[in-house]
This record gives structure tokens, C-alpha cells and sequence, in this order.
């Protein structure tokens, strides 16, 4: 009999080297299977024959997988301590289906969802996923079931369901591995959404950089077309905008405009896209709306933390030995994601800060480990969790030069619709620039002129300029239209916090690394 | 899409604007059909020449500058071709925390090929990484991204 080799074929698996370890193993005379990722991502490419996991491989590495005596053997994949503390509801097939295989989805418990929202009708899905306590799992964490009833009740010729498959925010990528690995629960999901609502028509808006979802959703939407019909899903391709990650924006590309954001109101439940009632919803939480309506809502409420229902795809990246996506509950605390599932840094060095959600989130020092996985807990510790993106920073970490990325970004990927943002963010990496020579700022020539008796006529002192930046901060956070502005502060102001020390400041007291 | 590599710019005038043609054609009775024209004008031409505006702008009833706008605004598409092959090396926080910077430090003097900036490849526990066309690259070292360079130039 023939071995049976699986291997990934999700964007990370290949640009690891997949495709050659596949094509190894294929000469070899193996059976190869193309299928999702675990999530294991250190792992990859990771083989999989008969539940048993080896990597991660080259080619090299081939021979002895097959003879039975690699040193890279990892045991029972489903027994791996990474796979086996998770609650994979979102990805209970990653690692076990091919992605683009209609039978393999069926047979996993696909279209039950579908199935059983149709049976019950639109309200009583509606009322389903409400029950669950879901909430949008881009950012902000409105819940579903409020932005579902209110597109459900507006009276319109059209609606439309889009799904924000923008995904910018670096360490995360669990809407990738949803759409590479399992598109056609996207698609149930969406499905679903426009049964609920009474829309028609569903747009997947990806990035320009995912290239391989990017085919994988096109190829996912004409297979399943039958199914879902009359519902339709198109998928859409971004242009390297991060700011049309912002819904508003973001149906203004759709619309074939500039990707700037719109004022609120009016919502974009009640005139979104083509001015029509549309849901927008991230992909993580489409992706979950299968899982509850096959199980119920209750179910799925009744695991998490709080006001945080559920189970959140956690990603687990930058400097970590461990790195992956891990699906588990809310309410698991920051530490245990970083030192026991992530374990440490790749580089072994002390972890020196972990930056939670994305460009737009704050920087925690290892004295924030305590901090439980919510919405809540850390909007109270100045924080958000965003898209669920964890980047580890070892001790190497230069906190003022990260500060200034964290304004050079949004200078680069504001829309121009508001100054605290459009110049602001300017003025900001200006200051840190200042601030990081050390330099001060000497009064210049313009200032100098008779007629500007209101210009301050002293040289600004190092702590001056810090103090210049929070106040910089300050106004960014409440005069921007949007989150990119609104947010930025978030790494910038933690960053002074918490490592003081890298702005040229004393160091904070009681900050021991664990 | 990312654009392609290979850039068939040596079209003449005709060829090119009846390639246009046959793009605007084919997103005739789409809504919003902007940014996949722009795409896919991309995908063919290598870059979207100013030359071909006034074209997208009569099909879809928008002006000049409206289309103008649009193309300014995404930092996919640009309107003079590439004079060097693009390597894209993500520059994010999570390749940052991998050593991305003191990488790119290394390549500041390759003339041969453009290394551009890019934010997020979705691979952040893999990097340093870059894409080249559509192909990615992951667990980038100094060899590696030298490899890559001599591959490409
Ligand atoms: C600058 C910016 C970028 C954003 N990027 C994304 C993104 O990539 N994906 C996403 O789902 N939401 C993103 N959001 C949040 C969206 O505006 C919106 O809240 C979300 O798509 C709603 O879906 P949800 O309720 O399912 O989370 C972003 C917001 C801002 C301000
Ligand atoms: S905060 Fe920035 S990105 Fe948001 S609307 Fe204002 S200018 Fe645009």
C-alpha cells in the first residue's frame, strides 16, 4: 500500500518550501494530499501521515521521514500540546480537509449551518446569533446579532453582505488560513448573513497581498455557487491600501472611489454600500455564524469571559518559538499565550514586549502577563485586542524606534480626510526623531521674526519634546475621524509608559521581566 | 491581483488600447468596476500609463481626475512602468521583531533590483519575508534575500 502523505498548501506552508517537500514525497511514490494548515507554524512544512506529524522538512529531510527514523518526528499531531489546549470551533477542520474539496467539506460538518438557518427562517437566525453573544472580530467587537437585526429591518430594493477580508495588521492571519484553508465556511457564513438580512449579493474585499486566497475564494465562490443560490458571492481585490481595512473606507474602494473614510452617520447597516443597508462584518466572525447555527447559539456562548462570548483564533507571532494560530476561549491570560503556548522568543532572549492587535495596538511589558484575554480587560489597561495579533519582542527591541513606526505607518496609510492624522502623524515621527537624537530643539528663524511675539523664543529641552508628543497623542486620539488616527497613540504612548529608558527618561520602578 | 513580473510594456499604442478596449469591455456590467479594471490593466501593461485615462474615464462616466484620484490613492498602482524588478520585503512590526531591519540595512546599496516596503505578508511567524510578482519568501537571512536578489536582477 501507498503512503499517504498531507501537507498544506496554505501561503505560508509554500513560501516555507511545501511544494518541494510535497513533490519529495510524491517521487518517492507517495500518495500526496494537499490540505489546510494546523496552525503549527514553526512546524511547516509539516507532514502528516497517519495523524503523525514531522517538521519541519526539506527535501533533504525526505528519506528519513519515509524510513521511519527522523529526528523530526513531533508524535501524534492531534496529541501535540499546541493542537490539544485549543477549542477549535472556527478551525475545527484545519490540518484535515482539502480546501477546495466540496466532498471533504460536507462530510465535516459543512452546510449544516446553511441547512438548519434555512429551516428555521430569517428571524429565528438572526435570533441565534445574538443569543451567542458574537461580536465582530475585526476590531471593535460590535455584536453581530445588533448590526444583523438592523440591516434585517431597514426597507430597501437591495441589500449586500460584505466581508472584510482586508486583514493589514501585522501577526495576524487567521482570515488568511480561513480563506486558504477553509473557504467554503466563509461562504456558508456569508450565506447565512444574507438569508438573515434579505441581501442578495455578498462581496469578499481581500488584500492585493494575499495572492493565494485570493484564488482560493474565487475558485471556492464558483464551486459552491449551486449551493448557495440565489445568494452570490464576488470576491474583490484591495490595492494595498491599509486604511481600507476601515469599513467606510472600505466601501468606497468597493465602489471604484479613494479609499477614504466616510463620516458616521448615517451606519453603513443603513446606507452602506451603493448607499443600500449592508453588513460588514470581519471574516473570523462570518466564519463562526456556520458553527453556531449548527450548534446553537447557546453553545456557543457558553464558553469565554465576560461580555466576550465564544472562542477568539488567537495569532501568536513576531519573535516567538511557538508561533501560530491558537483558537481557545477568551479569558486566557496574555502570559500564557506568550511563555507556556508560545514559549518564549525564537531567539531566546527575554521577552521584552508584546504589542497586542495590530499597528494600532499598545506594547505590554512582561508585567501585563496577568491581563486576561477580553475586549474589556484591556481597554482598561489602555490596550485593545483588535484582530487577536500577538508580536513578541525580545530585548533587543528599540522601543522609541518602534514608537516611531507606529507614526510613519499612519502617515503613510492615512486617507487625508483629517488633519490630527494627515499632519499629525508627521509632526509625530518629526518629534521622536528629536527625541531619539537626544537633540532638543533650538529655536528657528521664522520663530525668531519680530512679528511672531506669540512663537516660544526658548530652545525646548528633551522633556519638553515628550511632552509635546503626549500632547500630540492627545489630540490625535479625540480629533480623529477614524481609528488609524484615533489609535496610533496606543503603540506611542505605551511605548513612553512602559520603557521609558528607550526615550532617554528613567527607567520605571517596579517593571521586572518574569 | 499583485502585479505580474513580467511587464509586456513593448506593446504599441494600437495593441495596448485595444487591450484596454477588451478589459473595459469585459467589467462592462459590473458595479464599481474601478478597481478590478485598474487590476487588470496592471496585470497586462506592468502599470497603468497616463496615456489609457481617458479611456477608463469615458467607459465608466467619471472624469479624468476622478480616475486620476483613484490610481494616486492605492499604493498598488502606479502610472510610470518599473525600471528594475521589485523585490517587496515587509517592513511590519512582527518582521521587525525577526530582524527585518537589520536585513534591509545589508541591501541599502543593491542597485540592481528595487527593494520596496511592504506591510504585511500575513506570515508572521515565518519572517523575515518578501513577495516577488506573487511568489512568497519566508525565513529570509542574509543568503537567502542575496539568493533572491541574484535570482531576479
Ligand atoms: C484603520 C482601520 C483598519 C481596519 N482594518 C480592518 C481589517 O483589516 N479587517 C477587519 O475586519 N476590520 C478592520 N477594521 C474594522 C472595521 O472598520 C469594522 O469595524 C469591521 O470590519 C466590522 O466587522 P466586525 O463587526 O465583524 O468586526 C479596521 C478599522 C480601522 C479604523
Ligand atoms: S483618522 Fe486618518 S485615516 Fe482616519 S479618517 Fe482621519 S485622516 Fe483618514
Amino acid at each position: 500500500m501507498t503512503v499517504k502523505v498531507r501537507i498544506s498548501d496554505d501561503a505560508l506552508a509554500i513560501a516555507c518550501g511545501a511544494d518541494h517537500v510535497a513533490a519529495a514525497f510524491a517521487a518517492a511514490g507517495c500518495t500526496v494530499e494537499r490540505v489546510s494548515s494546523w496552525g503549527m507554524q514553526w512546524l511547516e512544512p509539516l507532514a502528516d501521515i497517519d495523524g503523525q506529524g514531522f517538521g519541519p522538512l526539506t527535501v533533504a529531510d525526505v528519506p528519513a521521514v519515509l524510513a521511519g527514523n527522523s529526528p523530526l518526528a513531533i508524535g501524534a499531531i492531534e496529541h501535540h500540546p499546541f493542537i490539544a489546549r485549543q477549542q477549535r470551533f472556527t478551525f475545527a477542520r484545519a490540518g484535515k480537509t482539502r480546501p477546495l474539496s466540496l466532498d471533504d467539506y460536507a462530510a465535516n460538518g459543512g452546510w449544516a449551518g446553511l441547512a438548519r438557518a434555512r429551516e428555521l427562517g430569517a428571524e429565528a437566525t438572526i435570533a441565534e446569533v445574538t443569543q451567542s453573544g458574537l461580536r465582530g472580530r475585526g476590531g471593535a467587537g460590535f455584536p453581530a446579532g445588533i448590526k444583523w437585526t438592523t440591516v434585517a429591518r431597514a426597507p430597501a430594493d437591495r441589500k449586500y453582505i460584505v466581508c472584510n477580508a482586508d486583514e493589514g495588521d501585522s501577526a495576524t492571519f487567521a482570515d488568511r488560513m480561513v480563506m486558504e484553508g477553509d473557504p467554503f465556511m466563509l461562504i456558508e457564513g456569508m450565506a447565512i448573513a444574507g438569508h438573515a438580512v434579505g441581501a442578495q449579493v455578498g462581496y469578499v474585499y481581500i488584500r492585493s497581498e494575499y495572492p493565494h486566497a485570493i484564488a482560493k475564494m474565487e475558485a471556492a465562490a464558483a464551486l459552491s455557487a449551486a449551493i448557495i443560490a440565489p445568494f452570490r458571492v464576488e470576491v474583490r481585490v484591495g490595492a494595498g491600501a491599509y486604511v481600507c481595512g476601515e469599513e467606510t473606507s472600505l466601501l468606497n474602494s468597493l465602489e471604484g472611489k479613494r479609499g477614504e473614510v466616510r463620516a458616521k452617520p448615517p451606519l453603513p447597516a443603513l446606507e452602506g454600500l451603493f448607499g443600500k443597508p449592508t453588513v460588514v462584518n470581519n471574516v473570523l466572525t462570518l466564519a463562526a455564524v456556520p458553527w453556531i447555527m449548527a450548534h446553537g447559539g447557546a453553545a456557543y456562548a457558553a464558553v469565554g469571559f465576560g461580555r466576550s462570548r465564544g472562542t477568539m483564533p488567537i495569532q501568536i507571532a513576531g519573535n516567538v518559538r511557538h508561533g501560530g494560530l491558537f483558537e481557545v476561549g477568551f479569558g486566557i491570560t496574555l502570559g500564557e499565550l506568550v511563555m507556556e503556548i508560545g514559549g518564549g522568543t525564537a531567539s531566546g532572549r527575554p521577552v521584552h514586549a508584546v504589542q497586542v492587535g495590530g499597528p494600532l495596538g499598545a506594547y505590554h511589558p512582561p508585567s501585563d502577563f496577568h491581563l486576561a484575554f477580553d475586549y474589556e480587560t484591556f481597554a482598561a489597561a489602555d490596550g485593545l485586542i483588535g484582530h487577536a495579533g500577538l508580536s513578541v519582542f525580545d530585548d533587543t527591541a528599540d522601543m522609541s524606534a518602534l514608537a516611531r513606526f507606529a507614526m510613519s505607518f499612519c502617515a503613510v496609510e492615512s486617507c487625508g480626510k483629517c488633519t490630527p492624522c494627515r499632519i499629525g502623524s508627521t509632526r509625530g515621527v518629526e518629534v521622536i526623531d528629536r527625541i531619539r537624537a537626544r537633540s532638543g530643539r533650538t529655536v528657528d528663524r521664522v520663530e525668531t521674526l519680530p512679528q511672531m511675539h506669540n512663537a516660544r523664543k526658548a530652545a525646548r529641552t528633551l522633556g519638553e519634546d515628550i511632552a509635546l508628543l503626549e500632547d500630540l497623542c492627545e489630540t490625535m486620539k479625540f480629533g480623529s475621524l477614524c481609528a488609524l488616527g484615533g489609535f496610533t497613540p496606543y503603540p506611542v504612548l505605551s511605548a513612553i509608559k512602559h520603557f521609558p529608558q528607550d526615550f532617554g527618561l528613567a527607567a520605571p520602578e517596579q517593571e521586572a521581566a518574569e | 491581483m499583485a502585479e505580474n513580473m513580467t511587464m509586456t510594456t513593448n506593446l504599441t499604442a494600437s495593441e495596448r488600447d485595444a487591450e484596454v478596449a477588451r478589459i473595459l469591455a469585459a467589467h462592462a456590467t459590473r458595479e464599481g468596476a474601478l478597481l478590478p479594471i485598474l487590476h487588470d490593466i496592471q496585470a497586462v501593461l506592468g502599470h497603468v500609463p497616463e496615456a489609457v485615462i481617458p479611456a477608463i474615464a469615458h467607459a465608466l462616466n467619471v472624469s479624468r481626475a476622478e480616475v486620476h484620484g483613484v490610481i494616486s490613492f492605492y499604493h498598488d498602482f502606479h502610472v510610470e512602468p518599473h525600471t528594475r524588478p521589485v523585490i517587496k520585503l515587509c517592513r511590519s512590526e512582527s518582521c521587525q521583531a525577526r530582524g527585518v531591519e537589520v536585513l534591509a540595512r545589508a541591501f541599502e546599496g543593491e542597485t540592481r533590483v528595487s527593494i520596496e516596503p511592504i506591510y504585511c505578508l500575513g506570515l508572521c511567524t515565518v519572517g523575515p519575508n518578501a513577495m516577488v510578482g506573487n511568489t512568497l519568501h519566508a525565513r529570509l537571512d542574509t543568503a537567502k534575500l542575496s539568493a533572491l536578489v541574484e535570482s531576479v536582477a
